[in-house]
């Protein structure tokens, strides 16, 4: 053990943190609960202090609030050396410092190809057209009239985590695991639309496509379209941020970010896929053959320990410790989640806080006792199917190195005995 | 699939012009193709003008940006270069990104001629046609790319789902594993002021804390 208290950042040793650094030198639990046993009284307790006498903000100053400036760490972040532009590019999720499942619209990820565009309500027009009946255009009005569905799903960059395939590369989960964000989506069923156009029987595929310049246009099969896809309006109760789609954007359960179109305008039915460039020069997963898999289209189970992770190291020493994290995937319902500390010698079952609902960001706890020791932390997510998350070993075995997406792997977390975390392989 | 309800009898059908203007995809079978042409000598003009600052005259990519010519054999090398020439499936994909998205900033600029040219430019720059080489509408379907047979659908469902599903070990699952690799040995994750990973949650237990944050 250190010597030293568990901090950066702070202006010298405190006597509370000289106080924690002893416990955890000491002999664990006992001496922890020990010292923690306050000397003298804390003044924040016996001192009046101003906000508990003085006015705070008015209910006028803040008509849309932010978040509290203690949490400005809590923020999107972009690694500009992954791109060679910043308008066809990736930031991350803070998804270390998030809890439960509802990511915050203002922090969740960002990917644009062509940068985040403004559409106006009034401007924008949605298109169906092709092997359909009736070609059709609406207004952004008359898509509101039609019956509404709700529902939450995970939506995951396919090149999540796809620096680290060749090894350990980005210190943090937000960096390694968060391009991706949850949401409760309100909008109208695919399904409807496409009901009021009248898709003919040789239409077998749809293609859809956004109104900034990059397009992003993604085939998808009829199936698919006719069975959960959504296009939808609100997120998190509200309109959809300018930089996830305003006003419209397509919520395609399970599937990679790629195809969750944004800005949509328009929607096309083929008898064949477009094969456009977003489902062969990209999203496409290079096998060791040379020979790449195309229309990887759903995203398998996956988790991640958001804490303790390499941004939020242990600082309180031995004792009680709370570890935490997401599971999800694309293939229905998380069923349980393993944790092992040991680097995947022995596991343990950890808890499901809240609900599981299919093709959602699912929480999961687990509350040890930590005795100081280094850890190697992991989680294994498995989902109603039965599918148990891969190590990244075993996915390499397979797929090689140069797959760039679809990374699902098990992450190892390195703890430390001053509480510091690495990301790391091992082996 | 079958769509269960009856129409609503919401919005408008949509023009011809409207279509027109919107829908130009095209189909790996040539379908959205529209009456034009262009030849190599011409798309070397228009792509040195229009593209050369990003790729390259000869496609071959400047600094970081995209490389679109070469490459060709390199997909089971340890760092694959992938192409139009070397990975991509379909002409139709070049001519319809190039019309619809580029170039980089100032995308549907380009007449469908101009196309014609560019995508006959990069089949040449990529050694799958000679230099006199004129591209039509006519004649399009017949260029097959070098990588045309290189993909096939997904196929985890056989090949990884069976080996990942089951019962997963529980306990003594093998050796005490040993750290291979650690993130900090590359230093590549943008940092806070204190040298920590960019975001680290502040430290809240001390009092001087808050009042510097």
């Amino acid at each position: 053990m250190t010597d030293e208290p568990i901090t950066t950042g702070g202006k010298g040793s405190s006597r509370r943190a000289f106080l924690r650094g002893s416990a955890a030198a000491g002999a664990g639990l006992v001496a922890a609960t020990a010292a923690a046993r306050a000397a003298d009284p804390d003044p924040l307790i016996t001192e009046v202090q101003d906000w508990a006498s003085f006015f705070g903000d008015a209910v006028d100053a803040h008509p849309y609030g932010s978040p509290i400036h203690f949490e400005s760490h809590v923020v999107r972040r972009n690694v500009e050396w992954l791109t060679e532009s910043p308008v066809s590019s990736i930031n991350f999720t803070p998804i270390h410092a998030l809890e439960g499942t509802i990511t915050p619209q203002g922090c969740a990820f960002e990917r644009h190809h062509s940068g985040a565009i403004e559409l106006s309500k009034a401007d924008y027009r949605l298109m169906i057209n092709g092997l359909v009946d009736r070609p059709l255009v609406f207004t952004y009005a008359d898509l509101e009239r039609f019956p509404r569905h709700v529902m939450t799903a995970f939506c995951e960059c396919a090149a999540n985590g796809g620096m680290e395939w060749g090894g350990a590369q980005l210190e943090g989960c937000q960096f390694t695991q968060g391009m991706i964000h949850n949401m409760e989506y309100t909008g109208v069923m695919l399904r409807d639309l496409l009901a009021e156009a009248g898709v003919q029987t040789e239409g077998k595929w749809i293609y859809v496509e956004g109104a900034d310049a990059s397009s992003n246009g993604r085939s998808i099969p009829l199936e698919k379209a006719l069975d959960d896809v959504m296009v939808a309006f609100y997120a998190n109760g509200e309109a959809l941020r300018k930089e996830h789609g305003y006003p419209v954007r397509l919520v395609v359960p399970g599937w990679e970010g790629n195809m969750w179109v944004k800005w949509l305008r328009r929607i096309g039915v083929y008898d064949q896929a477009v094969e456009g460039r977003e489902e062969t020069s990209k999203y496409t997963d290079l096998m060791p053959d040379g020979r790449a898999r195309k229309w990887t289209w759903v995203m398998d189970a996956k988790s991640v320990i958001t804490s303790p992770s390499p941004q939020v190291p242990i600082r309180h020493g031995t004792g009680p410790l709370v570890i935490t994290g997401l599971a999800w995937s694309g293939n229905g319902a998380i069923a349980r989640v393993d944790v092992s500390l040991d680097g995947g010698v022995n596991w343990q079952t950890a808890r499901i806080s809240g609900d599981a609902k299919s093709k959602a960001l699912t929480r999961f706890h687990l509350d040890i006792d930590w005795d100081g020791s280094e850890m190697m932390l992991q989680s294994r997510a498995m989902d109603e199917t039965g599918y148990v998350q891969p190590t990244k070993d075993a996915l390499r075995a397979i797929r090689g190195t140069n797959n760039v997406y679809h990374n699902n792997a098990i992450q190892t977390w390195w703890v430390r005995a001053d509480g510091e975390v690495e990301n790391v392989e091992i082996a | 699939p079958t769509i269960a309800r009856e129409p609503l009898g919401l919005g408008r059908t949509a023009l011809p012009e409207e279509i027109l203007a919107w829908d130009v995809a095209v189909l790996p079978d040539g379908q959205g193709l529209r009456e034009g042409s262009g030849d190599v000598a011409t798309g070397e003009e228009v792509f040195v003008e229009y593209c050369g600052a990003c790729h390259g005259d000869f496609a071959e990519g400047i600094d970081s940006w995209p490389v679109l010519a070469g490459g060709i054999g390199s997909l089971t090398n340890q760092r694959p270069v992938k192409t139009v020439g070397s990975y991509w499936p379909y002409l139709s994909t070049v001519y319809d990104y190039i019309h619809r998205s580029m170039p980089f900033g100032a995308a549907q600029t380009l007449s469908v001629d101009d196309t014609y040219a560019i995508t006959a430019y990069l089949l040449y720059s990529n050694g799958v046609v000679e230099d006199d080489f004129v591209l039509t509408h006519e004649n399009f379907t017949e260029i097959t790319l070098p990588n045309a047979a290189g993909f096939y659908v997904d196929d985890r469902a056989e090949s990884e789902y069976p080996l990942f599903s089951g019962e997963p070990c529980m306990t003594d699952c093998g050796p005490a594993p040993q750290v291979t690799r650690r993130a900090v040995d590359l230093g590549v994750t943008p940092t806070d002021a204190d040298g920590r990973p960019a975001g680290t949650m502040p430290v809240i237990d001390l009092p001087a804390t808050a009042e510097s944050g």
